[in-house]
């Protein structure tokens, strides 16, 4: 039975409508509306918590306020050097561990397996079992480091210099089998007649890897790198429950900042305010890093 | 079968009908209310549900859930610096009327419980709520390790007095010490677990205890929010440059996010002589130890000042509950002298004084007399509706300075004092 017979009376284009409509209306209640209450909630000196009390106009102040605190240029930059090294690191170990189950050999498929665990794992749960592997006294981490190369006692997340690198091993942990699935499907779409003309053509594995290989997995690797970058740029569960933006600040990043100003200090205008600019520079990268990427593409 | 059928469901509209849902952290002391609350059922028949939530997340959930005006509690048993928002806000039931109706008398209650938990404005006689469960920051010993002939003579020839009870947080540091990194029973030992958290309150509950000791104030006295040179005096810097002293050299390792169950665990597991708590803690501490030769306690040790940092909550009435009047007969139960006197021997803090003041107070438990000093000597955090904007600062900056290290006591007690000026100014206080 057709579509247009079922629905007898109805136009394509209406019942098309009809198909995307619950979705477009879900879209607009739980995305669109709050997006549009917080830009006008930034401009207002709103307080959710204190009732009775009329938000009134402030125009820009708030957001001249967030820009102009020391603090939250802080929060960006430990938010921006998490980015950092977890996609770095993420890029360099899912293209590695793609290239290498890429090749068949006995147990491939239980090792990719056991690699893609961590991803499946809540955020927050990784958080709470790290804090026990962390641990000086009795966490594995420590121990795996003093077997290799003795350190004696520290402490990962009670230290600021090792705490950022805490969260950055965590997510790393967790995240790089997304990348690596996402390079493996790159690597299994690269025909092998390209490698069977460069073998042809006496080029080295070296040579293949640089212009076929790499120009091939690249677009798939960026789109990965695209998926964590948005993730971690709003990171909050894991880290919390990890170090609670801890020691000190040194791993508040933006996201934890912002829940602590909107929903324990109930700064709704200030942190509105806030997650506008949050959201304008993240869309802001996304939309250059698409256009980029789609520039790699069609090379 | 119809009619089995409409009588059940009327049954259960009518056990609905009669049920209240009281709102707590979810600890010890809320097991044994639970426990007491069976009677309050009996006599009643008013089922009273509970809702306990873990104490990282407590504030958050409660205080979203009066903010949002929700009905989820008719009870609820909040923490004490959440008395002005309560009031100010409308979230809590003024009670005086209803004391009065009932003749309940907030002077037959702990003055120092009475004032904390209960009054807004501070001291005055407007009452939202009854005090309910009393509390203070103290402190437990390894007793057994105390004890030990050739532990004692050690220390004695280091620090040329007695292994005890420590009279001041200088001798409390000579112990702790003592203790750190010492092989006790083949298994190396710690000082101290104190706190060090860094998401709720945990860090500044710990580090008041030794503000307040050295006789750290919040504000001038005759003048209102003006905390320059109070909250940051050299006696309040030389207290957190202690506590950091007190981190750096007695906690265990990997002791930097702790509170209230981590110091527990730290304990109970054999890793440390002293743990800093609440007082809430030592029955279940105690419960473990019936002949009393292993755990002691007392009251935080003084400095220039005897001062313990205030704990405890009262329990209120939620003003958007659609069963305020079962939910004050509870209060009314509860406020009984012979309720309360069960609540005591139930592992509940009582802040009755029928309870407090019976003779045989002091000897019915080993932490009774603490509890009794502590009570005496509480002071306690910023009551103000703002609270929480004015504890998040603080975490941020002790935490840093304590745990992380970074900059000096002066420099982050300053930077506390920019932040609730600016609190304070947006609240309109100044």
């Amino acid at each position: 039975m057709s579509v247009k017979k079922k629905f007898k009376g109805l136009s394509d284009k209406a019942v098309g409508w009809l198909f995307i409509g619950p979705t477009v209306l879900l879209l607009l209640a739980i995305n669109i509306y709050p997006l549009v209450y917080a830009i006008k909630m930034s401009f207002t000196n709103f307080y959710a918590n204190k009732i009775g009390r009329e938000p009134q106009f402030v125009g820009l102040k708030n957001y001249i306020k967030v820009l102009n605190k020391e603090a939250i240029w802080e929060k960006m930059q430990v938010t921006a050097s998490f980015m950092f090294w977890t996609l770095l690191l993420q890029a360099i170990i899912g293209l590695g561990l793609a290239l290498l189950l890429n090749r068949k050999f006995k147990g491939n498929e239980l090792l990719t397996t056991l690699i893609v665990l961590p991803m499946m794992l809540s955020p927050a749960v990784v958080g709470v079992f790290w804090t026990y592997l962390y641990n000086p006294q009795v966490g594995l981490f420590n121990y795996v480091v003093n077997f290799f190369y003795d350190l004696g006692s520290f402490d990962m997340i009670g230290s600021s210099t090792l705490a950022p690198w805490a969260i950055v091993i965590v997510d790393t942990w967790m995240w790089t089998p997304f990348t690596m699935l996402i390079c493996l499907a790159g690597l299994r779409s690269v025909p092998n007649y390209l490698y069977e003309a460069a073998e042809v053509d006496r080029a080295s594995k070296w040579q293949q890897f640089i212009y076929i290989t790499l120009p091939s997995v690249l677009p798939f690797l960026l789109l990965a790198l695209l998926f964590r970058g948005i993730e971690n740029f709003k990171m909050f569960d894991m880290v919390v429950e990890l170090t609670s933006g801890g020691p000190g600040s040194a791993t508040e990043l933006a996201s934890i900042n912002l829940k602590r100003e909107a929903f324990e200090k109930w700064k709704t205008g200030y942190s509105s305010a806030f997650a506008v600019i949050l959201f304008v520079t993240i869309f802001g990268f996304g939309n250059v890093y698409v256009k980029v990427m789609n520039k790699i593409k069609e090379r | 079968m119809i009619l089995l059928f409409v009588s059940l469901f009327s049954f259960s509209v009518n056990s609905n009908a009669k049920s209240i849902t009281l709102g707590w952290a979810a600890w010890d002391p809320a097991n044994a209310l639970q426990e007491l609350t069976k009677e309050f059922t009996a006599e009643t028949g008013i089922e009273v549900n509970f809702e306990f939530v873990p104490w990282p997340n407590f504030a958050d959930r409660m205080l979203n859930e009066l903010n949002n005006k929700g009905k989820t509690f008719d009870l609820l048993i909040g923490d004490s610096q959440w008395i002005g928002a309560g009031a100010v806000y409308g979230h809590y039931v003024k009670l005086n009327d209803f004391f009065d109706k009932e003749g309940i008398s907030m002077s037959d209650f702990s003055p120092a419980t009475v004032y904390a938990y209960s009054t807004w404005p501070k001291g005055s006689k407007n009452y939202y709520a009854l005090p309910a469960m009393g509390d203070a920051l103290a402190w437990a010993y390894r007793k057994d390790w105390f004890d030990r002939p050739e532990l004692r003579s050690e220390f004695k020839k280091k620090h040329g007095y007695d292994l005890g009870v420590p009279a001041n947080w200088n001798q409390l540091h000579d112990m702790c010490s003592f203790f750190q990194g010492r092989e006790i029973d083949g298994q190396k030992r710690y000082g101290a677990a104190i706190n060090t958290e860094r998401g709720s309150e945990g860090i500044t509950m710990g580090v008041t205890a030794a503000m307040y000791a050295w006789g750290m104030e919040y504000e001038n006295p005759n003048k209102p929010y003006d905390m320059e040179g109070y909250f940051n005096s050299p006696q309040a810097v030389e207290a957190v440059e202690f506590y950091r002293k007190l981190y750096e050299d007695c906690a265990p390792p990997g002791h930097s996010d702790a509170y209230m169950v981590a110091n527990l665990d730290a304990y109970k597991s054999g890793q440390v002589a002293f743990q800093m708590n609440w007082y809430a803690f030592w029955p279940g501490v105690s419960k473990e130890d019936s002949d009393g030769r292993v755990s002691g306690f007392f009251a935080n040790p003084k400095q220039n000042v005897a001062a313990a940092t205030l704990g405890g909550q009262g329990i209120s009435v939620v003003k958007y509950s659609d069963k305020q009047d079962l939910a004050l007969e509870y209060i009314k139960w509860f406020a009984r002298p012979d309720v309360q006197q069960k609540w005591w021997d139930l592992g509940g803090y009582s802040c009755h004084n029928d309870v407090l003041n019976s003779p045989s107070f002091p000897t019915s438990t080993v932490y009774a007399q603490g509890f009794l000093d502590s009570m005496g000597i509480v002071k306690d955090f910023w009551q103000e509706p703002t609270f929480v904007e004015l504890m998040l600062p603080m975490q941020e900056a002790i935490h840093d300075y304590v745990v992380n290290g970074k900059g000096t006591a002066k420099g982050a007690l300053d930077k506390i004092i920019e932040e609730w000026v600016e609190v304070f100014e947006a609240d309109g206080k100044l």
